[in-house]
Protein backbone atom coordinates (compact mmCIF):
# COMPACT_ATOMS: atom_id res chain seq x y z
CA UNK A 1 0.00 0.00 0.00
CA UNK A 2 0.91 3.34 -0.77
CA UNK A 3 2.35 5.67 2.20
CA UNK A 4 1.23 9.41 1.92
CA UNK A 5 2.69 12.39 3.89
CA UNK A 6 0.37 15.36 3.61
CA UNK A 7 1.38 18.83 4.69
CA UNK A 8 -1.00 21.17 5.85
CA UNK A 9 -5.04 19.95 7.21
CA UNK A 10 -6.72 22.93 5.71
CA UNK A 11 -9.38 22.26 3.09
CA UNK A 12 -6.88 21.49 -0.03
CA UNK A 13 -4.88 18.80 2.55
CA UNK A 14 -7.90 17.43 4.49
CA UNK A 15 -9.87 16.99 0.81
CA UNK A 16 -6.30 14.84 -0.74
CA UNK A 17 -6.46 13.24 2.44
CA UNK A 18 -9.96 11.84 1.98
CA UNK A 19 -9.54 11.04 -1.74
CA UNK A 20 -6.30 9.22 -0.74
CA UNK A 21 -8.01 6.87 1.71
CA UNK A 22 -10.86 6.44 -1.17
CA UNK A 23 -8.23 5.10 -3.30
CA UNK A 24 -6.71 3.15 -1.17
CA UNK A 25 -3.47 4.58 0.02
CA UNK A 26 -2.53 4.82 3.87
CA UNK A 27 -2.31 8.50 4.97
CA UNK A 28 -0.43 10.71 7.59
CA UNK A 29 -1.86 14.10 7.84
CA UNK A 30 0.77 16.87 9.62
CA UNK A 31 -0.17 20.09 10.79
CA UNK A 32 1.66 23.04 12.83
CA UNK A 33 -1.94 23.63 14.64
CA UNK A 34 -3.32 22.50 17.55
CA UNK A 35 -6.85 21.68 15.09
CA UNK A 36 -7.64 20.50 11.81
CA UNK A 37 -9.24 23.18 9.30
CA UNK A 38 -6.42 25.63 8.37
CA UNK A 39 -7.29 29.04 7.34
CA UNK A 40 -10.93 28.81 6.50
CA UNK A 41 -11.95 26.52 9.23
CA UNK A 42 -10.61 28.27 12.20
CA UNK A 43 -12.60 27.40 14.84
CA UNK A 44 -12.73 27.57 18.98
CA UNK A 45 -11.25 24.03 20.83
CA UNK A 46 -13.31 21.09 22.11
CA UNK A 47 -13.12 23.06 25.37
CA UNK A 48 -15.27 25.78 23.66
CA UNK A 49 -18.62 23.84 22.96
CA UNK A 50 -21.05 26.25 20.83
CA UNK A 51 -24.58 25.65 20.21
CA UNK A 52 -24.16 27.48 16.57
CA UNK A 53 -20.60 28.13 15.71
CA UNK A 54 -21.52 27.29 12.06
CA UNK A 55 -22.69 30.56 11.64
CA UNK A 56 -19.05 31.76 11.37
CA UNK A 57 -18.50 29.67 8.46
CA UNK A 58 -19.41 28.77 5.06
CA UNK A 59 -19.27 25.02 3.86
CA UNK A 60 -19.37 24.00 7.75
CA UNK A 61 -20.76 20.82 6.87
CA UNK A 62 -17.91 19.92 4.26
CA UNK A 63 -15.21 20.05 7.12
CA UNK A 64 -17.36 18.25 9.40
CA UNK A 65 -17.63 15.53 6.93
CA UNK A 66 -13.71 15.36 5.57
CA UNK A 67 -13.31 15.51 9.32
CA UNK A 68 -15.32 12.64 10.43
CA UNK A 69 -14.75 10.28 7.42
CA UNK A 70 -10.70 10.89 8.18
CA UNK A 71 -10.41 10.99 12.43
CA UNK A 72 -12.76 7.48 12.74
CA UNK A 73 -10.32 6.04 10.06
CA UNK A 74 -7.72 3.64 11.27
CA UNK A 75 -6.12 4.02 7.75
CA UNK A 76 -5.53 7.88 8.81
CA UNK A 77 -3.34 9.56 10.88
CA UNK A 78 -3.38 13.44 11.72
CA UNK A 79 -1.42 15.12 13.81
CA UNK A 80 -1.70 18.45 14.83
CA UNK A 81 0.84 20.53 16.79
CA UNK A 82 3.39 18.54 14.42
CA UNK A 83 5.62 21.21 12.60
CA UNK A 84 7.35 20.44 9.29
CA UNK A 85 10.95 22.11 10.01
CA UNK A 86 12.61 20.81 7.27
CA UNK A 87 12.52 18.53 4.28
CA UNK A 88 15.69 17.50 2.30
CA UNK A 89 16.52 15.70 -0.51
CA UNK A 90 18.48 12.30 -0.42
CA UNK A 91 21.30 11.21 -2.52
CA UNK A 92 18.94 8.35 -3.38
CA UNK A 93 16.38 11.02 -4.59
CA UNK A 94 13.70 10.48 -1.85
CA UNK A 95 12.81 12.97 0.15
CA UNK A 96 13.60 13.17 3.99
CA UNK A 97 10.73 15.18 6.04
CA UNK A 98 11.74 16.13 9.69
CA UNK A 99 8.96 17.03 11.91
CA UNK A 100 8.67 18.26 15.88
CA UNK A 101 6.04 18.03 17.81
CA UNK A 102 4.91 19.10 21.30
CA UNK A 103 4.25 22.55 23.19
CA UNK A 104 4.79 25.12 20.01
CA UNK A 105 8.22 27.03 20.22
CA UNK A 106 8.72 25.01 23.43
CA UNK A 107 11.01 21.61 23.74
CA UNK A 108 9.63 18.79 21.09
CA UNK A 109 10.13 15.54 20.35
CA UNK A 110 11.70 15.42 16.30
CA UNK A 111 11.16 12.28 13.92
CA UNK A 112 11.93 11.97 10.51
CA UNK A 113 9.79 10.18 7.93
CA UNK A 114 10.66 9.13 4.32
CA UNK A 115 6.92 8.95 2.44
CA UNK A 116 6.33 7.47 -0.34
CA UNK A 117 4.59 10.21 -1.49
CA UNK A 118 4.18 13.46 -0.66
CA UNK A 119 1.34 16.09 -0.81
CA UNK A 120 2.37 20.12 0.16
CA UNK A 121 -1.02 21.66 0.96
CA UNK A 122 0.70 24.06 3.14
CA UNK A 123 -1.49 27.42 2.12
CA UNK A 124 -1.09 30.81 2.08
CA UNK A 125 -0.71 33.49 4.37
CA UNK A 126 -1.84 37.16 4.35
CA UNK A 127 0.30 40.16 2.48
CA UNK A 128 0.20 43.32 4.56
CA UNK A 129 1.99 46.38 2.79
CA UNK A 130 4.11 48.95 4.31
CA UNK A 131 2.22 51.81 5.59
CA UNK A 132 3.61 54.99 7.72
CA UNK A 133 2.83 53.41 11.51
CA UNK A 134 1.97 49.47 10.55
CA UNK A 135 4.13 48.75 13.04
CA UNK A 136 2.05 50.38 15.95
CA UNK A 137 0.14 48.01 18.54
CA UNK A 138 -3.34 47.71 17.23
CA UNK A 139 -2.39 47.21 13.31
CA UNK A 140 -2.84 43.67 12.29
CA UNK A 141 -3.21 41.71 9.41
CA UNK A 142 -6.76 41.04 8.15
CA UNK A 143 -6.24 37.63 8.71
CA UNK A 144 -5.07 37.84 12.79
CA UNK A 145 -8.28 39.87 12.92
CA UNK A 146 -9.86 36.69 11.12
CA UNK A 147 -8.16 34.19 13.52
CA UNK A 148 -8.58 36.29 16.60
CA UNK A 149 -12.72 36.72 15.87
CA UNK A 150 -13.37 32.86 14.18
CA UNK A 151 -10.70 31.08 16.64
CA UNK A 152 -10.73 33.27 20.01
CA UNK A 153 -13.77 34.85 19.68
CA UNK A 154 -12.05 38.23 20.28
CA UNK A 155 -12.49 41.28 18.46
CA UNK A 156 -9.32 43.31 18.12
CA UNK A 157 -10.75 46.51 18.42
CA UNK A 158 -13.68 48.58 19.34
CA UNK A 159 -13.31 50.92 15.74
CA UNK A 160 -11.75 48.93 13.28
CA UNK A 161 -10.34 50.18 9.20
CA UNK A 162 -9.75 47.41 6.87
CA UNK A 163 -7.60 48.24 3.87
CA UNK A 164 -6.25 46.85 1.26
CA UNK A 165 -7.44 44.77 -1.33
CA UNK A 166 -9.61 41.16 -2.50
CA UNK A 167 -12.24 39.77 -1.70
CA UNK A 168 -10.77 38.70 1.83
CA UNK A 169 -11.49 41.85 3.11
CA UNK A 170 -15.31 40.62 2.88
CA UNK A 171 -15.08 38.08 5.27
CA UNK A 172 -13.10 39.34 7.72
CA UNK A 173 -15.46 42.52 8.18
CA UNK A 174 -18.16 40.67 8.54
CA UNK A 175 -16.42 38.43 11.00
CA UNK A 176 -15.00 41.29 12.85
CA UNK A 177 -19.18 42.45 12.89
CA UNK A 178 -20.42 39.30 14.22
CA UNK A 179 -17.16 39.37 17.35
CA UNK A 180 -19.03 43.12 18.61
CA UNK A 181 -16.68 45.34 16.37
CA UNK A 182 -17.49 48.33 14.52
CA UNK A 183 -15.83 48.74 11.21
CA UNK A 184 -15.42 52.35 10.72
CA UNK A 185 -14.37 51.91 7.03
CA UNK A 186 -13.31 49.45 4.35
CA UNK A 187 -11.01 50.88 1.83
CA UNK A 188 -10.37 48.37 -1.13
CA UNK A 189 -7.12 49.72 -3.51
CA UNK A 190 -8.55 48.59 -6.54
CA UNK A 191 -10.78 51.42 -8.45
CA UNK A 192 -14.04 50.41 -9.30
CA UNK A 193 -13.61 50.22 -13.38
CA UNK A 194 -10.89 47.60 -13.13
CA UNK A 195 -12.75 45.57 -10.52
CA UNK A 196 -15.96 45.94 -12.70
CA UNK A 197 -13.88 44.67 -16.09
CA UNK A 198 -12.48 41.88 -14.16
CA UNK A 199 -15.20 40.50 -11.98
CA UNK A 200 -17.96 41.02 -14.30
CA UNK A 201 -17.02 40.42 -17.64
CA UNK A 202 -17.62 37.02 -19.61
CA UNK A 203 -19.98 35.95 -17.23
CA UNK A 204 -20.47 32.56 -18.88
CA UNK A 205 -17.52 31.31 -17.24
CA UNK A 206 -18.81 31.87 -14.08
CA UNK A 207 -21.05 29.66 -14.60
CA UNK A 208 -20.74 26.78 -11.65
CA UNK A 209 -18.88 29.67 -9.70
CA UNK A 210 -22.10 31.08 -9.20
CA UNK A 211 -22.40 30.49 -5.57
CA UNK A 212 -19.15 32.36 -4.94
CA UNK A 213 -20.19 35.34 -6.58
CA UNK A 214 -23.51 35.34 -4.02
CA UNK A 215 -21.18 34.25 -1.45
CA UNK A 216 -19.04 37.73 -2.06
CA UNK A 217 -22.31 39.59 -2.84
CA UNK A 218 -23.90 38.24 0.76
CA UNK A 219 -21.45 39.80 2.05
CA UNK A 220 -21.86 43.19 0.54
CA UNK A 221 -25.46 43.41 0.91
CA UNK A 222 -25.46 42.00 4.74
CA UNK A 223 -22.45 43.39 6.25
CA UNK A 224 -20.81 45.69 3.94
CA UNK A 225 -23.48 48.15 2.54
CA UNK A 226 -25.93 50.53 4.38
CA UNK A 227 -23.70 49.68 7.58
CA UNK A 228 -19.80 50.13 6.87
CA UNK A 229 -18.99 52.56 4.49
CA UNK A 230 -17.15 50.51 1.70
CA UNK A 231 -15.00 52.80 -0.92
CA UNK A 232 -12.84 51.58 -3.75
CA UNK A 233 -9.65 53.55 -4.96
CA UNK A 234 -9.16 54.15 -1.44
CA UNK A 235 -6.19 52.86 0.81
CA UNK A 236 -4.58 54.01 4.49
CA UNK A 237 -1.53 56.07 3.69
CA UNK A 238 -0.50 56.29 6.89
CA UNK A 239 -1.12 55.25 10.58
CA UNK A 240 -1.04 57.48 13.43
CA UNK A 241 -0.69 57.02 17.36
CA UNK A 242 2.17 56.83 19.59
CA UNK A 243 1.90 53.62 22.27
CA UNK A 244 -0.93 52.12 19.94
CA UNK A 245 -3.19 53.33 16.95
CA UNK A 246 -5.19 56.25 17.28
CA UNK A 247 -6.35 57.18 13.64
CA UNK A 248 -5.46 56.69 9.87
CA UNK A 249 -5.42 58.82 7.08
CA UNK A 250 -6.40 57.25 3.76
CA UNK A 251 -6.58 59.01 0.49
CA UNK A 252 -7.93 57.93 -2.92
CA UNK A 253 -5.57 56.27 -5.20
CA UNK A 254 -4.79 56.42 -8.86
CA UNK A 255 -5.11 53.55 -10.99
CA UNK A 256 -1.82 52.17 -9.75
CA UNK A 257 -2.19 53.09 -6.08
CA UNK A 258 -0.23 56.26 -6.21
CA UNK A 259 -2.18 58.33 -3.15
CA UNK A 260 -4.16 61.16 -4.81
CA UNK A 261 -2.52 64.77 -3.20
CA UNK A 262 -5.40 66.60 -1.21
CA UNK A 263 -7.57 63.93 -1.09
CA UNK A 264 -6.68 63.03 2.20
CA UNK A 265 -8.70 62.35 5.41
CA UNK A 266 -8.49 61.44 9.17
CA UNK A 267 -10.51 58.62 10.65
CA UNK A 268 -10.18 57.77 14.33
CA UNK A 269 -10.12 54.01 14.93
CA UNK A 270 -8.12 51.99 17.42
CA UNK A 271 -7.22 49.30 15.00
CA UNK A 272 -5.94 48.31 11.48
CA UNK A 273 -6.55 44.88 9.48
CA UNK A 274 -4.13 45.31 6.20
CA UNK A 275 -4.23 42.63 3.67
CA UNK A 276 -3.05 43.10 0.09
CA UNK A 277 -3.73 39.38 -1.02
CA UNK A 278 -1.83 36.24 -0.06
CA UNK A 279 1.57 35.02 -0.31
CA UNK A 280 1.97 31.03 -1.01
CA UNK A 281 3.99 29.18 1.92
CA UNK A 282 7.03 27.76 -0.25
CA UNK A 283 9.53 26.81 1.58
CA UNK A 284 8.91 22.93 1.96
CA UNK A 285 8.61 23.17 -1.80
CA UNK A 286 11.64 25.05 -2.20
CA UNK A 287 13.45 22.54 -0.56
CA UNK A 288 12.15 19.55 -1.88
CA UNK A 289 13.36 21.14 -5.10
CA UNK A 290 9.53 22.06 -6.97
CA UNK A 291 9.39 24.34 -9.57
CA UNK A 292 7.93 28.00 -9.15
CA UNK A 293 5.87 29.55 -12.05
CA UNK A 294 6.62 32.80 -13.35
CA UNK A 295 3.91 33.93 -10.50
CA UNK A 296 5.58 32.43 -8.03
CA UNK A 297 3.83 29.36 -7.03
CA UNK A 298 4.72 25.58 -6.94
CA UNK A 299 4.05 24.19 -10.51
CA UNK A 300 2.01 21.76 -11.03
CA UNK A 301 0.87 19.48 -13.77
CA UNK A 302 -3.21 18.54 -14.65
CA UNK A 303 -3.05 15.66 -12.04
CA UNK A 304 -1.43 18.21 -9.37
CA UNK A 305 2.48 16.92 -9.88
CA UNK A 306 5.06 19.32 -8.91
CA UNK A 307 8.65 18.54 -11.22
CA UNK A 308 9.99 16.20 -8.24
CA UNK A 309 8.92 12.61 -9.14
CA UNK A 310 6.41 11.47 -6.14
CA UNK A 311 5.77 15.06 -4.59
CA UNK A 312 2.33 16.56 -5.48
CA UNK A 313 0.85 20.44 -4.24
CA UNK A 314 -2.97 21.71 -3.78
CA UNK A 315 -4.02 24.35 -2.45
CA UNK A 316 -3.29 27.91 -1.86
CA UNK A 317 0.53 26.94 -2.63
CA UNK A 318 -0.56 27.05 -6.48
CA UNK A 319 -2.87 29.53 -6.57
CA UNK A 320 -4.74 31.94 -4.91
CA UNK A 321 -8.22 31.11 -5.32
CA UNK A 322 -10.11 30.20 -2.56
CA UNK A 323 -11.86 27.65 -0.74
CA UNK A 324 -13.44 25.55 -3.67
CA UNK A 325 -9.94 25.78 -5.43
CA UNK A 326 -7.92 24.34 -2.73
CA UNK A 327 -11.31 21.36 -2.00
CA UNK A 328 -10.88 20.39 -5.74
CA UNK A 329 -7.04 20.41 -6.19
CA UNK A 330 -6.92 18.51 -2.47
CA UNK A 331 -9.01 15.84 -4.13
CA UNK A 332 -6.79 15.52 -7.47
CA UNK A 333 -4.12 15.42 -5.68
CA UNK A 334 -5.00 12.83 -3.06
CA UNK A 335 -6.54 10.22 -5.98
CA UNK A 336 -3.79 10.86 -8.15
CA UNK A 337 -0.93 10.00 -5.63
CA UNK A 338 -3.07 7.29 -4.04
CA UNK A 339 -2.58 5.91 -8.31
CA UNK A 340 -5.05 6.88 -9.92
CA UNK A 341 -5.63 9.67 -12.64
CA UNK A 342 -7.99 12.22 -13.59
CA UNK A 343 -9.34 10.46 -16.52
CA UNK A 344 -11.02 8.19 -13.27
CA UNK A 345 -15.25 8.81 -12.90
CA UNK A 346 -15.15 9.34 -8.95
CA UNK A 347 -12.62 12.95 -10.04
CA UNK A 348 -14.19 14.15 -12.27
CA UNK A 349 -16.54 16.39 -11.06
CA UNK A 350 -13.67 17.56 -9.28
CA UNK A 351 -11.67 18.18 -12.09
CA UNK A 352 -14.81 20.72 -13.65
CA UNK A 353 -14.52 22.30 -10.21
CA UNK A 354 -10.78 22.92 -10.65
CA UNK A 355 -11.00 24.29 -13.97
CA UNK A 356 -13.95 26.57 -13.29
CA UNK A 357 -12.35 28.09 -9.99
CA UNK A 358 -8.66 28.37 -11.82
CA UNK A 359 -10.75 31.09 -14.07
CA UNK A 360 -12.74 32.73 -11.43
CA UNK A 361 -9.05 33.27 -9.25
CA UNK A 362 -7.12 34.24 -11.80
CA UNK A 363 -9.72 37.12 -12.93
CA UNK A 364 -9.70 38.21 -8.99
CA UNK A 365 -5.98 38.27 -9.08
CA UNK A 366 -6.36 40.73 -12.00
CA UNK A 367 -9.03 42.43 -10.30
CA UNK A 368 -6.72 43.25 -7.03
CA UNK A 369 -2.92 43.24 -8.72
CA UNK A 370 -0.79 45.07 -6.33
CA UNK A 371 -0.47 48.80 -8.40
CA UNK A 372 2.69 49.62 -9.47
CA UNK A 373 2.99 52.74 -7.77
CA UNK A 374 1.87 51.90 -4.19
CA UNK A 375 5.45 52.63 -2.86
CA UNK A 376 5.40 56.44 -3.42
CA UNK A 377 3.00 56.56 0.39
CA UNK A 378 6.45 55.16 2.25
CA UNK A 379 8.03 57.22 3.48
CA UNK A 380 12.04 57.17 4.32
CA UNK A 381 11.71 56.16 8.24
CA UNK A 382 8.81 53.78 7.15
CA UNK A 383 9.66 50.44 8.72
CA UNK A 384 9.95 47.81 5.51
CA UNK A 385 11.63 44.63 7.04
CA UNK A 386 9.93 44.59 10.48
CA UNK A 387 12.54 42.13 12.24
CA UNK A 388 15.09 43.81 11.72
CA UNK A 389 13.48 47.17 11.58
CA UNK A 390 15.07 48.34 7.97
CA UNK A 391 13.69 51.10 6.20
CA UNK A 392 12.26 52.51 2.71
CA UNK A 393 15.20 55.20 3.16
CA UNK A 394 17.84 52.63 3.93
CA UNK A 395 16.79 50.30 1.22
CA UNK A 396 16.47 53.10 -1.80
CA UNK A 397 20.12 54.20 -0.66
CA UNK A 398 21.69 50.78 -0.88
CA UNK A 399 19.95 50.00 -3.56
CA UNK A 400 20.87 53.19 -5.81
CA UNK A 401 24.29 52.96 -5.03
CA UNK A 402 25.42 49.45 -5.60
CA UNK A 403 26.41 48.67 -8.61
CA UNK A 404 25.61 44.97 -8.75
CA UNK A 405 22.44 43.96 -7.71
CA UNK A 406 22.63 40.52 -6.30
CA UNK A 407 19.60 40.30 -3.76
CA UNK A 408 22.02 37.96 -1.19
CA UNK A 409 24.22 40.72 -1.08
CA UNK A 410 21.67 43.85 -1.11
CA UNK A 411 19.97 41.58 1.91
CA UNK A 412 23.36 40.94 4.01
CA UNK A 413 24.07 44.90 3.38
CA UNK A 414 20.80 46.37 4.61
CA UNK A 415 19.82 42.70 6.71
CA UNK A 416 16.30 42.90 5.45
CA UNK A 417 15.01 39.61 5.25
CA UNK A 418 17.42 38.43 7.26
CA UNK A 419 15.45 38.38 10.71
CA UNK A 420 13.36 35.63 12.67
CA UNK A 421 10.72 35.74 10.02
CA UNK A 422 13.28 34.67 7.64
CA UNK A 423 11.71 37.42 5.31
CA UNK A 424 7.79 36.08 5.05
CA UNK A 425 6.70 39.12 5.89
CA UNK A 426 8.75 41.48 3.65
CA UNK A 427 10.39 40.01 1.30
CA UNK A 428 8.77 40.24 -1.72
CA UNK A 429 7.98 43.99 -0.75
CA UNK A 430 12.20 44.51 -0.21
CA UNK A 431 12.60 42.50 -3.84
CA UNK A 432 10.17 44.99 -5.45
CA UNK A 433 11.27 47.89 -3.22
CA UNK A 434 15.16 47.20 -4.05
CA UNK A 435 14.43 45.78 -8.38
CA UNK A 436 12.36 49.52 -8.23
CA UNK A 437 15.01 51.62 -6.64
CA UNK A 438 18.31 49.65 -8.43
CA UNK A 439 16.09 49.80 -11.93
CA UNK A 440 16.50 46.30 -12.61
CA UNK A 441 13.66 44.34 -12.56
CA UNK A 442 15.36 40.85 -12.03
CA UNK A 443 18.47 40.07 -9.87
CA UNK A 444 22.23 39.64 -11.00
CA UNK A 445 22.07 36.44 -9.09
CA UNK A 446 19.19 34.89 -9.89
CA UNK A 447 17.85 34.69 -6.11
CA UNK A 448 14.38 35.02 -4.38
CA UNK A 449 13.20 35.51 -1.13
CA UNK A 450 11.19 32.33 -1.26
CA UNK A 451 14.44 29.75 -0.02
CA UNK A 452 14.46 29.01 3.28
CA UNK A 453 16.41 26.50 4.64
CA UNK A 454 14.40 25.95 7.76
CA UNK A 455 10.47 26.39 8.02
CA UNK A 456 10.36 27.02 11.46
CA UNK A 457 13.41 27.43 13.74
CA UNK A 458 13.81 25.02 16.44
CA UNK A 459 15.54 25.38 19.62
CA UNK A 460 19.54 24.55 19.31
CA UNK A 461 19.05 21.49 21.95
CA UNK A 462 16.05 19.87 19.42
CA UNK A 463 18.43 20.55 16.66
CA UNK A 464 21.03 18.47 18.05
CA UNK A 465 18.77 15.68 18.72
CA UNK A 466 17.26 15.71 15.33
CA UNK A 467 20.36 13.55 13.66
CA UNK A 468 19.65 10.51 15.94
CA UNK A 469 16.04 10.75 15.79
CA UNK A 470 15.13 7.15 13.71
CA UNK A 471 13.68 7.67 10.85
CA UNK A 472 9.91 5.54 10.15
CA UNK A 473 7.67 5.28 7.53
CA UNK A 474 5.13 7.89 8.12
CA UNK A 475 2.80 5.31 10.35
CA UNK A 476 5.21 3.95 12.65
CA UNK A 477 5.74 6.61 15.57
CA UNK A 478 8.92 5.89 16.91
CA UNK B 1 -11.15 49.20 25.72
CA UNK B 2 -10.69 48.13 22.47
CA UNK B 3 -9.52 44.44 21.91
CA UNK B 4 -12.15 42.61 23.99
CA UNK B 5 -13.39 39.17 23.94
CA UNK B 6 -16.87 38.71 22.42
CA UNK B 7 -19.53 39.19 24.68
CA UNK B 8 -20.93 35.88 25.43
CA UNK B 9 -24.74 36.71 26.23
CA UNK B 10 -24.37 38.59 22.62
CA UNK B 11 -22.69 36.42 20.55
CA UNK B 12 -24.47 34.76 17.59
CA UNK B 13 -22.79 31.33 18.18
CA UNK B 14 -24.32 30.37 21.54
CA UNK B 15 -21.41 29.33 23.24
CA UNK B 16 -21.28 27.18 26.19
CA UNK B 17 -20.29 27.21 29.79
CA UNK B 18 -16.08 27.69 29.84
CA UNK B 19 -13.24 27.30 32.02
CA UNK B 20 -10.94 30.45 32.55
CA UNK B 21 -7.46 30.56 32.36
CA UNK B 22 -4.64 32.91 34.31
CA UNK B 23 -1.79 34.23 33.42
CA UNK B 24 0.57 36.25 35.12
CA UNK B 25 2.39 39.29 32.40
CA UNK B 26 4.76 42.43 33.90
CA UNK B 27 3.55 41.33 37.22
CA UNK B 28 -0.20 41.82 36.98
CA UNK B 29 -3.27 38.46 36.44
CA UNK B 30 -4.86 38.11 33.35
CA UNK B 31 -7.93 36.05 33.14
CA UNK B 32 -8.99 34.57 29.99
CA UNK B 33 -10.89 31.90 28.54
CA UNK B 34 -9.13 28.38 28.44
CA UNK B 35 -8.27 26.93 25.09
CA UNK B 36 -6.62 30.71 24.23
CA UNK B 37 -3.82 31.41 22.79
CA UNK B 38 -1.11 33.72 25.16
CA UNK B 39 -2.05 36.71 22.87
CA UNK B 40 -5.57 35.68 22.60
CA UNK B 41 -5.64 35.98 26.39
CA UNK B 42 -3.30 39.21 26.84
CA UNK B 43 -5.53 40.56 23.83
CA UNK B 44 -8.55 39.79 25.90
CA UNK B 45 -7.30 41.85 28.60
CA UNK B 46 -6.97 44.63 25.71
CA UNK B 47 -2.84 44.19 26.10
CA UNK B 48 -1.69 44.84 22.57
CA UNK B 49 2.13 45.30 22.97
CA UNK B 50 4.46 42.55 24.95
CA UNK B 51 7.69 42.63 23.42
CA UNK B 52 9.94 46.07 22.47
CA UNK B 53 11.84 46.20 19.14
CA UNK B 54 15.66 46.00 19.15
CA UNK B 55 16.52 48.82 17.47
CA UNK B 56 14.24 51.36 17.63
CA UNK B 57 12.45 50.14 21.02
CA UNK B 58 9.11 50.43 20.08
CA UNK B 59 6.45 47.97 20.99
CA UNK B 60 5.16 45.36 19.24
CA UNK B 61 2.48 42.58 19.89
CA UNK B 62 0.11 40.79 17.21
CA UNK B 63 0.34 40.89 13.70
CA UNK B 64 -0.11 37.93 11.45
CA UNK B 65 -2.19 36.48 13.88
CA UNK B 66 -1.15 32.33 12.69
CA UNK B 67 2.57 32.23 13.44
CA UNK B 68 4.50 33.30 10.32
CA UNK B 69 5.69 36.80 11.52
CA UNK B 70 7.38 36.20 14.60
CA UNK B 71 6.29 39.47 16.13
CA UNK B 72 4.81 38.05 18.87
CA UNK B 73 7.92 36.62 20.78
CA UNK B 74 7.79 36.39 24.79
CA UNK B 75 9.47 34.53 27.31
CA UNK B 76 6.90 31.74 28.65
CA UNK B 77 8.17 29.97 32.21
CA UNK B 78 11.84 31.03 31.18
CA UNK B 79 11.60 30.34 27.91
CA UNK B 80 12.51 32.33 25.15
CA UNK B 81 11.12 33.07 21.43
CA UNK B 82 7.82 31.46 22.00
CA UNK B 83 5.04 32.84 19.66
CA UNK B 84 2.27 34.29 21.58
CA UNK B 85 -0.03 33.78 19.04
CA UNK B 86 0.42 30.10 18.62
CA UNK B 87 0.81 28.80 22.43
CA UNK B 88 -1.58 27.80 24.06
CA UNK B 89 -2.27 29.65 27.76
CA UNK B 90 -1.71 27.29 30.38
CA UNK B 91 -3.38 28.26 33.54
CA UNK B 92 -0.49 30.11 35.94
CA UNK B 93 2.15 30.42 33.05
CA UNK B 94 4.45 33.41 33.52
CA UNK B 95 4.59 35.07 30.57
CA UNK B 96 7.18 38.03 30.07
CA UNK B 97 7.83 40.90 27.48
CA UNK B 98 10.73 40.19 25.62
CA UNK B 99 13.19 42.75 24.35
CA UNK B 100 16.50 42.00 22.30
CA UNK B 101 19.16 44.54 22.14
CA UNK B 102 20.17 42.72 18.59
CA UNK B 103 17.83 41.77 15.80
CA UNK B 104 17.39 38.22 16.40
CA UNK B 105 18.18 35.90 13.55
CA UNK B 106 18.13 32.27 12.30
CA UNK B 107 21.15 30.49 10.79
CA UNK B 108 21.13 30.27 7.31
CA UNK B 109 18.47 32.74 6.65
CA UNK B 110 20.79 34.80 4.16
CA UNK B 111 20.04 32.87 1.11
C1 LIG C 1 -5.30 33.99 8.43
C2 LIG C 1 -6.12 33.64 7.24
C3 LIG C 1 -7.52 33.57 7.33
C4 LIG C 1 -8.29 33.25 6.22
N1 LIG C 1 -9.66 33.22 6.34
C5 LIG C 1 -10.44 33.05 5.23
C6 LIG C 1 -11.86 33.16 5.30
O1 LIG C 1 -12.41 33.40 6.36
N2 LIG C 1 -12.57 33.02 4.15
C7 LIG C 1 -11.97 32.78 2.95
O2 LIG C 1 -12.66 32.67 1.94
N3 LIG C 1 -10.62 32.63 2.87
C8 LIG C 1 -9.86 32.79 3.97
N4 LIG C 1 -8.48 32.72 3.86
C9 LIG C 1 -7.91 32.31 2.58
C10 LIG C 1 -7.58 30.80 2.78
O3 LIG C 1 -6.19 30.69 2.80
C11 LIG C 1 -8.18 29.82 1.78
O4 LIG C 1 -9.48 30.07 1.46
C12 LIG C 1 -8.07 28.35 2.22
O5 LIG C 1 -7.97 28.21 3.60
C13 LIG C 1 -6.91 27.72 1.53
O6 LIG C 1 -6.82 26.37 1.85
P1 LIG C 1 -5.44 25.57 1.84
O7 LIG C 1 -5.80 24.20 2.25
O8 LIG C 1 -4.74 25.78 0.57
O9 LIG C 1 -4.53 26.27 2.94
P2 LIG C 1 -4.69 26.58 4.51
O10 LIG C 1 -6.11 26.61 4.90
O11 LIG C 1 -3.87 27.77 4.75
O12 LIG C 1 -4.02 25.33 5.20
C14 LIG C 1 -2.63 25.11 5.24
C15 LIG C 1 -2.27 24.40 6.50
O13 LIG C 1 -0.90 24.00 6.43
C16 LIG C 1 -0.32 24.13 7.70
N5 LIG C 1 1.12 24.28 7.52
C17 LIG C 1 1.78 25.18 6.74
N6 LIG C 1 3.11 25.00 6.82
C18 LIG C 1 3.30 23.97 7.68
C19 LIG C 1 4.46 23.31 8.18
N7 LIG C 1 5.71 23.68 7.81
N8 LIG C 1 4.29 22.28 9.06
C20 LIG C 1 3.04 21.89 9.45
N9 LIG C 1 1.91 22.48 9.00
C21 LIG C 1 2.04 23.50 8.13
C22 LIG C 1 -0.99 25.36 8.28
O14 LIG C 1 -0.95 25.32 9.70
C23 LIG C 1 -2.40 25.28 7.73
O15 LIG C 1 -3.30 24.69 8.64
C24 LIG C 1 -7.67 33.00 4.97
C25 LIG C 1 -6.28 33.06 4.90
C26 LIG C 1 -5.50 33.38 5.98
C27 LIG C 1 -4.00 33.45 5.84
S1 LIG D 1 1.53 37.27 15.37
FE1 LIG D 1 2.75 36.60 13.73
S2 LIG D 1 3.77 34.93 14.62
FE2 LIG D 1 2.38 35.48 16.17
Amino acid sequence: MTDILVIGAGPAGLAAAAAARRRGATVRVIDSAERTGGQYWRHLPESRPAGREAVLHHQWNTYQSLRQALEFDPGCTIDTETQVWAVERRADGTLRVNLASGDVDGTRATESVVPDRLILATGAHDRALPVPGWTLPGVFTAGAAQAMAKGERIAVGDRVVVAGSGPFLFPVTASLGQAGARVVGVFEASRPSRMARHWLARPWELAGASHKVSELAGYVAHHVRGRVPYRTGYGVVEIHGTARVEAVTVARLDADWAPVLGTERRIDCDAVCLGHGFTPRLELAVAAGCELTDERFVRVDGEQRTSVDGVFAAGEITAIGGVDLALAEGEIAGWVAAGGSTADAPVRSARRARDRFTRFAERIATAHRIGASWSSWLQDDTIVCRCEEVDAGTLNRVAESTASVGLRSLKLTTRAGLGLCQGRICGRTVEQLLAGASGCTAFADGTTTDRRPIAAPLRIGDLARAPQSTETSPHQIP
Amino acid sequence: MSARPVDPKRDPIRPGPTDSVTITFEGREYVGVRGQSVAGVLLANDVLDWRTSSTRHEPRGLFCGIGVCFDCVVTVDGQRDVRACQRTARDGAQVERQHDELPRRVEGAGS
